[in-house]
């Protein structure tokens, strides 16, 4: 793709996500400040982007540490698959240690500059024949040298002798606090042509990273705050969501629900890479039609996997033995994947990053997530909106049918705020409703909608026994089961008292 | 007792020369040749301050007599130096 534009060459950094929201990484050959709290993850994203540099494009990275002694740095990012120590020796990378000696006292007596520093940089610099330099962080230089002043002016002749060699560089700047002064150094005026902020908030009681491109003079870039998370196996993980594009090719090819009459009411099946949101109470039966959906892919022999988050491994099983459907021979056969995790025990930009994983590790056909709702409850709603945008672009770029199901909150009728919030998102809402009627409490099911296709509009009675779902007619004469409040409808008998009158009338 | 110094300069540097000045002076008139003075350029010897952690010139590191000290700057206050350098000031400067 040729670029006509005037904007700057930007470098990849391989952070996952990063190069989405920065469209294309950080401005080639210029200096990029990244602001953070202390534990925010700027070192991490430091090291990423040189690691990445290395494995991805065979660039040359030098690490300037002012922080972390040589040794905690290189024990750190092995976790992570890094073997700094190894990449050394290939004259790949290099770092200056310039953090502190411990027990050491200085003396300062008259002016000095740090130009040893900047020898030692430059020296490393060619060594490796790095593109990539990160320094990592000012704030840490404040504790050894008491003049900030001078840091400032020496910070920024080293941002020049960065530029002049032609190299790529993060500053990492650290913050005393989420909201306030970019840094205590007031380094930015000098340096600060490129700004990314990234932030570790407490939000209702939980951890929630995010990064931000504050500037990129001369380039654009995504704006706003993007989640991320930092994986124990993958490093910094941001999760690109706004700048998502919606591209995803749209396919016609239908897919059976695994239940023929549903099938029938959507005109002949889901749509091979369509989200569809099932929606009810509980026990109107959506992990019974999540395990049909399930068992349409195994019968097919599509590769299936079940994200659950309600009920155990074990209960799934046998639920769905009891219909008739045999998750645990299909485990065997390979068709299927079950994962079991409780809602509460990861973030959800950690819950995201696992989904992701599974999938790709798995490859399925379909995927099914029962229930979102349980996740709805342990995130803020602005969160929950992004890790559904996130999931579903994700399923639908692998161009895999998605099921998610929701539990309302009432029993009759209303709605939900899973309902309100993403019901945009997936392509087709299945609701299943509670319908009392003379006394007795009978189930309801209603496509709601289906992008791009036909689909049967009423609102159809089913039942459940022991072969699963079976969709009966429609409930006639009633009116008012969405809203929850049936009316049996007595227009039948109207239109009869208003014919007699009618023909009394001739 | 000898001393063994190091000092850590960049090039022709203003700050280096005065520095080199100020050491050259205090083994002259207080170590009195009980030293080894060597002058090292970081330009030159990148490899070398890298190993011996040096970020700021100039830098004066009295390897020996131990405790090893560390004194930045350009040494223009002299008794600061020898403060930091534990040398006693000689007998014709009192």
């Amino acid at each position: 793709m040729a670029k006509t534009n005037k904007l700057l060459e930007k470098l990849e950094t391989g952070i996952s996500g990063f190069d989405e929201i920065s469209i294309g990484g950080l401005p080639k050959g210029r200096t990029t400040m990244v602001v953070g709290t202390a534990g925010s993850g700027k070192t991490m994203f430091g090291i990423q982007f040189l690691a990445g540099g290395i494995t991805k494009y065979g660039q040359g990275g030098v690490m300037v540490t002012f922080e972390e002694p040589r040794d905690d740095i290189i024990r750190n990012v092995r976790s992570l698959g890094w073997d700094l120590e190894q990449m050394t020796k290939d004259k790949k990378f290099a770092i200056v240690d310039a953090s502190p000696v411990p027990g050491e006292e200085l003396v300062e007596a008259g002016d000095y500059d740090l130009s040893a520093l900047l020898a030692r940089i430059e020296n490393a610099i060619k060594k490796v024949n790095a593109k990539r330099v990160v320094l990592d962080s000012i704030g840490a230089l404040i504790h050894q040298i008491s003049d900030s002043n001078l840091v400032r002016r020496e910070f920024h002749r080293i941002a020049v002798g960065l530029k002049k060699m032609g190299v790529t560089s993060i500053i990492t700047v650290e913050r005393m606090e989420e909201h306030g002064a970019l840094s205590r150094l007031g380094v930015e005026e000098f340096v600060a042509d490129n700004v990314v902020i990234i932030r570790n908030i407490l939000d209702t009681e939980k951890r929630r990273r995010s990064i931000e491109i504050l500037k990129f003079r001369g380039a654009e870039h995504h704006k706003g705050d993007y989640p991320f998370t930092i994986d124990p196996e993958e490093g910094i993980m941001i999760i690109p969501l706004s700048s998502i594009a919606l591209t995803q090719r749209s396919s016609s090819t239908r897919i059976s629900s695994g239940n023929p009459e549903l099938d029938k009411m959507m005109h002949g099946g889901m749509f091979r890479d369509s989200i569809v949101l099932v929606s009810g109470a509980t026990g109107t039966g959506k992990t019974l039609m999540t395990t049909e959906f399930l068992k349409g892919a195994i019968e097919a022999g599509e590769k299936a996997l079940l994200f659950a988050f309600e009920e155990s491994h074990q209960q799934l099983l046998r639920n769905a033995a009891s219909w008739g459907v045999d998750f645990a021979k299909a485990e065997k056969d390979g068709l299927l994947k079950v994962v079991c995790r409780y809602p509460e025990t990861l973030g959800l930009e950690d819950h995201l990053i696992y989904i992701r994983r599974e999938i790709e590790n798995f490859q399925p056909g379909r995927v099914a997530v029962d229930s979102l709702s349980a996740l709805e409850r342990v995130s803020t709603r602005k969160a929950f909106r992004e890790f559904v945008i996130g999931l579903t672009s994700h399923i639908k770029a692998k161009e895999t049918a998605g099921f998610f199901t929701n539990t309302t909150s009432m029993l009759m009728g209303s709605e939900s705020i899973t309902e309100t919030h993403i019901s945009t998102i997936t392509d087709s809402i299945i609701m299943l409703r509670y319908v009392e009627l003379f006394g007795e409490i009978r189930r309801g099911i209603v496509v709601l909608k289906m992008r791009g296709s036909f689909h049967d509009k009423t609102i159809r009675e089913y039942v459940i026994d022991e072969t699963g779902m079976r969709i009966k007619g429609t409930f006639r004469n009633v009116s008012g089961i969405l809203g929850g409040v049936p009316v049996y409808d007595m227009g039948g008998e109207r239109e009869r008292v208003g014919d007699m009158f009618a023909s009394g009338k001739t | 007792m000898k001393y063994e110094l190091r000092l850590w300069v960049a090039g022709q540097s203003m700050f280096s020369r005065q520095a080199i000045e100020t050491i050259k002076d205090i083994c002259k008139n207080e170590l009195k040749g009980k030293y080894k003075l060597e002058i090292i350029d970081v330009h030159e010897n990148p490899d070398l301050a890298e190993e011996n952690k040096i970020f700021a010139t100039p830098t004066l590191i009295k390897e020996l007599p131990a405790p090893l000290s560390k004194i930045i700057g350009n040494l223009k206050n002299k008794e600061k130096v020898l403060l930091g350098l534990e040398i006693q000031p000689a007998e014709d400067a009192k």
